[in-house]
């Protein structure tokens, strides 16, 4: 594959991909779905990729996308031999695999019973389900102003639908693995999925990244998530990819009264990460909790972008974002805590603390706090620094070798995280690679 | 088994040891007194190896061995234990943890078999009975949110369960109680053998009445300017240290 000869090749390649699609079409292109996908295109198209001088993406650089050229929609078997290298030891639960965006029912194991959740692909729900979709696809996810949500929105093709109906506890957890097999072929994806929690239910989901072989990928994922009255959901977002691993990824909550969202997205790997987690407490005594722990090194890039808009009274809203960065590494963090006038009595705790290792890596954060109502209670705070000398040296003095104690004091620091994540196999299998990768 | 001589060590361009002279023989209990700033912690530190001072002459022999050559945990893993002035915090690491690494490597060193949890956690027992330490300090984050007497217990505790052969209490006694007080004079008696010393920093008379050193001396301006019996330690108390400086002018 020859790399794209100008800016717009990949972008073209998109369109025309999306034109290809449509011809396939019978009565659906008439569908109200098919609307929204083409309103999406034309923004898209307006939008374009954006460059470092748009405001939210003035540190992370997409160029280096264009540089490559990806196949779209193009996807190959996995043998249990392939996945074996990717698994994650001792995990039980509803476990989907999806091979360059496309699910694999073949390598995936549902286990819960369908009365207590249903659990389909998104290519199919499009096909069997198409009143809970349009009742909530792009319902929440802006693709007015993100061009790569409204690419999502115009091509996606498959990824999960999860309903969960009202006063139930789902108990087996749901783990999508999105593998982009990039061992023949550079792969682009456009993963999208939806999970709608009913009323006072109880759900656990994470969503986990990798990548196959030396090729480049490129996932652009959207996940909306609702939540009805009194509804708990735990998210994870755990991403391993290559050194030549673009990910693009927004994650949309929608959150009624009493409901509760707890978060964790940790980035191990990738070579160019940016999750934008955007969370509406859109109901009374809404609570979201959002940690995230990325530990670049390398040139690798992890951009956080945090929205909490409170929109009604008593919500709350805590969140903390820890980094590591060795190397010639980057790091953002933004986070934006909206509320707005008839938020009163919101209570929002925001803090991103960051250790860099090395003088070439640098990390960029910036809070952005806007508040429209009186009686709040806000607070952030971020700090960047190096490790701690005097515990080091204290660690030191008692027969710990630096490299020990160094490891030692950059896992404790992790742990305020990884302690979060409340299904105990994925916890344990990041505190291993956690622990790898700080003892190298 | 430590003998430093002439040492010079300066932070930044600021000379704080000026020529320091001192031997300690196995066996052995120095008492180090002087007023504020005159370069105790210093020397304590340079000792231990802390990286911000910068030896700018003289030497520091123990065990035969260049001690200023060493790693700081080389040191440590040779026998040397400092108690901090003031003990580090360290979010996230239990004590228990911490000082389970800290053994195994030290014993590691030494070519022992690492102690596995069993026979950790019963030397523990042990050793918190006999500083009087609880288990649920022990199990928190290291030092952080202790009070400054259970800091200095627990450096006390950990001196107990790495067993140096040569500790450097820099005062270990400042806000102690007098039951802890005397729970760190145990700790330092228990380790008193013919083959390991100790130099205790203090402001006061009062922790020497516990333990008992076989000599004192007086860091001032960063020199030993005086040393002496114990009774030098009853006499400073008693006129301060005016007379000593006038000496040293
Ligand atoms: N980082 C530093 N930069 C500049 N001066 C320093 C630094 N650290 C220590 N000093 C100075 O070195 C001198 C000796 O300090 P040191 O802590 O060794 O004194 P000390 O004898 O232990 O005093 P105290 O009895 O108060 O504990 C003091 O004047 C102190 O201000
Ligand atoms: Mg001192």
């Amino acid at each position: 594959m020859t790399p794209y000869a100008s800016y717009n090749d990949f972008k073209e390649q998109l369109l025309a991909s999306f034109r290809d699609n449509e011809e396939r079409m019978n009565g659906e292109r008439k569908a109200p779905l098919h609307q929204i996908r083409r309103a999406a295109l034309r923004q898209f198209d307006q939008l374009g990729f954006p460059t470092i001088r748009h405001e939210e993406w003035k540190y992370s650089n997409v160029s280096g996308l264009m540089k490559q050229a990806f196949e779209l929609d193009e996807t190959t078997t996995l043998t249990p031999n392939d996945l074996a290298p990717l698994e994650i030891p001792n995990l039980d639960g509803n476990i989907l695999y999806f091979v360059n965006g496309r699910y694999h029912p073949e390598l995936s194991h549902i286990v819960s019973p369908a009365g207590q959740v249903q659990i389909t692909s998104f290519a199919s729900a499009l096909k069997s389900e198409p009143d809970l979709i349009s009742a909530h696809f792009a319902q929440y996810a802006n693709y007015q102003e993100n061009s790569f949500t409204a690419l999502n929105t115009a091509l996606a093709n498959d990824g999960v639908v999860v309903r969960v109906p009202d006063n139930t506890t789902v108990d087996q957890p749901i783990i999508l693995r999105f593998i982009t097999d990039s061992r023949t072929k550079n792969i682009a994806s456009q993963p999208r999925n939806l999970i709608v929690v009913g009323k006072n239910s109880e759900l656990m989901l994470a969503e986990s990244y990798r990548t196959l072989g030396e090729g480049a990928s490129f996932v652009n994922v959207v996940t909306e998530i609702v939540l009805d009255r009194d509804a708990r959901m735990q998210y994870y977002k755990v991403q391993d990819e290559t050194e030549k691993a673009y990910h693009i990824g927004t994650t949309q909550v929608n959150q009624t009264d009493s409901s509760h969202f707890y978060s964790a997205t940790v980035t191990l790997n990738g070579s160019f990460v940016r999750n934008n987690l955007n969370i509406r407490l859109d109901g009374q005594y809404a609570e979201a909790f959002m940690y995230g722990l990325y530990m670049p090194n390398g040139r690798q890039h992890v951009d956080n972008h945090t929205l909490v808009d409170h929109a009604m009274p008593n919500s709350y809203s805590n969140e903390l974002y820890k980094g590591i960065l060795d190397d010639n590494s980057t790091g953002v963090f933004n986070g934006k805590i909206f509320v707005r006038p008839d938020a009163q009595k919101t209570n929002a705790y925001q803090s991103c603390k960051n250790v860099v290792l090395s003088p070439g890596a640098t990390m960029n954060t910036k809070p952005q706090l806007e508040i429209y109502a009186d009686d709040v209670k806000c607070s952030h705070g971020t700090t960047t620094g190096q490790l701690n000398d005097e515990a080091l040296f204290y660690m030191r003095s008692r027969g710990i070798p630096k490299d020990e104690a160094r490891t030692l004091l950059l896992y404790a620091f992790s742990q305020d995280v990884l302690s979060q994540i409340k299904i105990q196999p994925i916890r344990e299998y990041l505190e291993r690679v956690v622990q790898e990768k700080l003892g190298k | 088994m430590l003998s430093i001589s002439n040492l010079h060590a300066s932070i930044g361009n600021k000379e704080i040891l000026r020529g320091l002279n001192l031997e300690v023989n196995a066996g052995e209990i120095h008492a180090i007194m002087g007023p504020n700033g005159a370069g105790k912690s210093t020397l304590a530190s340079v000792l231990a190896g802390r990286e911000d001072y910068e030896v700018t002459d003289g030497s520091v022999q123990y065990n035969g061995k260049d001690l200023l050559d060493m790693a700081i945990e080389e040191r440590a893993a040779e026998g040397i234990f400092l108690a901090f002035q003031y003990p580090v915090e360290i979010p996230g690491v239990s004590t228990t943890n911490f000082l389970k690494t800290a053994l195994n490597e030290i014993r590691k060193h030494r070519g022992q078999e690492p102690l596995d949890a069993v026979q950790f956690l019963k030397l523990m027992k042990e050793k918190m009975k006999l500083v009087n330490i609880d288990q649920s300090l022990l199990s928190r984050s290291l030092n952080e949110g202790f009070s400054g007497g259970e800091k200095k217990r627990n450096e006390i505790f950990q001196m107990a369960m790495l067993e140096p052969k040569l500790a450097i209490l820099d005062e270990t006694d400042s806000g102690l109680d007098i039951d802890a007080l005397r729970i760190v004079a145990d700790g330092v008696n228990q380790l008193r053998s013919p083959d390991r010393a100790t130099i205790v920093v203090t402001h006061y008379q009062r922790l020497l009445d516990y333990i008992v050193p076989d000599f004192v001396h007086v860091l001032y301006k960063g020199r030993i300017v005086k040393s002496g019996p114990k009774e030098l330690a009853l006499e400073l108390e008693e006129k301060g240290y005016d007379w000593i400086k006038a000496e040293a002018v």
